[in-house]
């Protein structure tokens, strides 16, 4: 006869049924996870701050009346021809090859309907991404897969990536199952090989080096088009010194919830920082050097809605990127898909398998039918309206703030809701003036 | 032949002049005091000797142009060019061709480490020795070394070909010796004919490439990363 308990059946919370099934799937495999996106697990972030709203010693702008800009030039410092945005939310370099063609061009029409830039990645640059995109920003990547002179001269910038930051200290990877005929031309791999990028440039490594592959990048240009420097959030302060000591018109630093193609699920989850925690030292290593707001910070890695752009601009940043949330617009983990999700063994909402080329969205896989789910007008239309809410309500927040120009507001304009985000993020715990570290 | 000395001009006038010469010019640069990016970005055919020593990244992401350095090169010489010869009397430092797509590098003397890392199609020609990890994850082209080839030598390359005529320290993951057949003896004698090299007994080459054991992730393959 089965006993009757008399506790109820206690799960651990250090081996919780996720931590479990991947010991399980490990254990079977003998490989780790590869997944694509940015970290999932609880991190402190933007929710983590409120913005304290005019009232008698601050006094709001009207809503619908007031102007609030929101235009932003970026890389003015050294170059002729700065980018010039319409908003300060641009799109982040995710590569054909990753991305469909049809999706690259839907992430092109979408910012320029709206007046923002976008990027190229790893593999070069396709027809679709220069054809739609009014702004196009050029990475120059370790791997220098399909890096043409060509191609550097078309584009409206240059970004000089030296890490991303879901895998600080790591190299990209595009799995054999995405490597078709044209992606393996553009890369000059042999078709579907495991592409495993380098994590580290070439030609170059240190501040030093870098210095002078910047210089020349401005001889191969004429000093016409601005260069950024891209770093993975880990040690914000001094990568954005050295970075701006090289010669760099504008530093972007993405932080640990910024998304990539495919890496090792333990790099995406323990390596870097949070990007709520990167904001500050880098905006404290320009200020140090006198070069805030004339290298222009652009901030990535979980960027979702207005008010994180809002803040993040607040605390001091002249821009941010956004990737994961742009394909989310295009119609990543859509729930009309849920079925096609069931068959992949996810859901909607939780579909990151990017690596495997199935994306029943059509955006992740360069399979020709999955890839024609995606309506690269349409896709443009959804991506532009979503950034011009995100705008918009950036600007609401702004306004409430008494504020005329969204990179008007500032620190004094925030708590915190947890003294770890106070910390992080430099401001006041709510209710209090006490700011933990100062 | 147009003289640029770089007493009399800064970086940027001597490149903007070589990038906007008319075909078929020839430049001689004169007190080069080695300098980097030096006749960078340049896209049309025109013969440019440099009189001197050069720093980093000379002949950086040319298309068409000829390049001679009468003296030795710095970092990076001819990363990412895409067609067009260099030519190197002296020494030549790290990353030698770096991701080149085309076009044929001669060095004269000696390259260091890491020469013709990441190429993508261009032919590199070495008359001395070479530093360790050379032709790392090459991908395509020819990297041929008369002299003697330090450790690591094609470390996770892909499909490009070497060609070592003295001693290999030894090789880097997923690099082995191949086979010199007829049709890549032919291949080094094309690559040497069109470098206008001449002095050589071929018989002494062998022949390097990729296993191709590590093209697709295989966990029993985990240690040898």
């Amino acid at each position: 006869m089965k006993k009757k308990s008399i506790t109820e059946p206690r799960t651990s919370h250090t081996f919780d049924a996720y931590t479990n099934s991947e010991i399980r799937r490990a254990a079977e495999t003998g490989i780790y996870d590869i997944r694509g996106g940015g970290s999932k697990r609880i991190l402190p972030n933007f929710d983590d701050l409120l913005f304290l709203g005019a009232s008698i010693s601050r006094y709001p702008l009207e809503g619908y009346r007031e102007s609030c800009n929101t235009k932003v030039i970026l890389g003015d410092r050294f170059s002729s021809n700065p980018l010039n945005l319409e908003i300060p939310i641009t799109i982040a370099g995710m590569s054909f090859g990753a991305l469909s063609a049809q999706a690259k061009e839907a992430l092109g029409r979408g910012a320029s309907l709206v007046g923002t830039s976008t990027t190229t990645g790893d593999g070069g640059m396709t027809k679709e991404e220069r054809g739609h995109s009014k702004q196009l920003v050029y990475q120059l990547l370790p791997s220098r897969y399909g890096m043409n002179p060509d191609d550097l001269r078309k584009a409206d910038a240059i970004e000089i990536v030296v890490g991303q930051g879901a895998k600080p200290g790591g190299g990209g990877m595009l799995l054999g199952q995405k490597i078709n005929d044209r992606v393996a031309e553009m890369r000059t791999l042999p078709k579907g090989i495991d592409q495993r990028s380098p994590c580290r440039h070439p030609d170059w490594t240190g501040p030093d080096d870098m210095e002078i592959k910047i210089l020349e990048l401005r001889e191969i240009t004429g000093w016409k088009v601005p260069i950024f420097v891209k770093v993975a959030g880990s040690r914000p302060y001094y990568d954005v010194a050295l970075a701006a000591k090289s010669g760099a018109d504008v530093v972007v630093v993405d932080g640990m919830q910024g998304g990539t193609a495919a890496t090792q699920e333990v790099f995406i989850e323990n390596v870097g920082i949070p990007t709520l925690a990167c904001v500050r030292p880098a905006v404290r290593a320009l200020q140090e050097l006198g070069l805030h707001r004339k290298v222009q910070l652009i901030i990535s890695g979980g960027i979702r809605n207005g008010a994180d752009v809002a803040k993040a601009l607040a605390l001091g940043a002249d821009a941010v990127s956004i990737g994961s949330a742009a394909l989310i617009a295009l119609g990543d983990n859509d729930p009309r898909y849920q079925k096609d999700y069931e068959k992949l063994g996810t859901t909607a909402g939780s579909f990151d398998d990017w690596h495997e080329g199935l994306d029943p969205a059509g955006i992740t896989t360069q399979d020709k039918k999955l890839a024609k789910r995606l309506d690269p007008k349409l896709g443009g239309r959804r991506l532009a309206n979503y950034l011009n809410v995100m705008t918009m309500e950036a600007q609401t927040i702004a306004r409430a703030c008494g504020k005329n120009d969204l990179r008007n507001l500032e620190p004094e304009d925030l708590c915190a809701l947890t003294v770890e985000s106070a910390a992080m993020a430099g401001v006041p715990l709510a209710g209090t003036n006490w700011i933990p570290g100062t | 032949m147009h003289i640029l000395d770089f007493n009399k001009l800064s970086l940027r006038d001597i490149n903007k002049t070589l990038q906007g010469s008319i075909k078929n010019s020839f430049f001689s640069i004169r007190n080069p005091k080695g300098s980097h990016a030096l006749a960078v970005g340049i896209n049309k055919k025109i013969t440019v000797k440099i009189v001197g020593s050069v720093g980093y990244y000379c002949a950086g992401m040319n298309k068409f142009s000829d390049i001679k350095v009468e003296g030795s090169a710095g970092p990076g010489l001819g990363e990412n060019m895409m067609s067009g010869n260099i030519n190197v009397t002296g020494d030549v430092s790290q990353y030698a061709g770096a991701s080149g797509h085309g076009g044929s590098i001669l060095v004269g003397g000696n390259a260091s480490s890491r020469c013709g890392i990441s190429m993508k199609g261009i032919d590199i020609i070495v008359k001395g020795n070479v530093g360790h990890m050379s032709a790392f994850m090459a991908q395509k082209g020819n990297l041929v070394i008369f002299g003697d080839a330090g450790h690591a030598l094609g470390d996770s390359i892909y499909e490009a070909n070497i060609y070592v005529a003295g001693e290999v320290a030894s090789l880097g993951a997923d690099c082995i010796e191949k086979k010199m057949t007829r049709k890549h003896l032919s291949n080094l004698k094309n690559i040497l004919s069109n470098a206008n090299v001449s002095d050589y007994n071929p018989d002494t080459f062998r022949r390097f490439g990729s296993a191709r054991s590590l093209y697709n992730f295989n966990v029993d393959n985990a240690k040898i990363y």
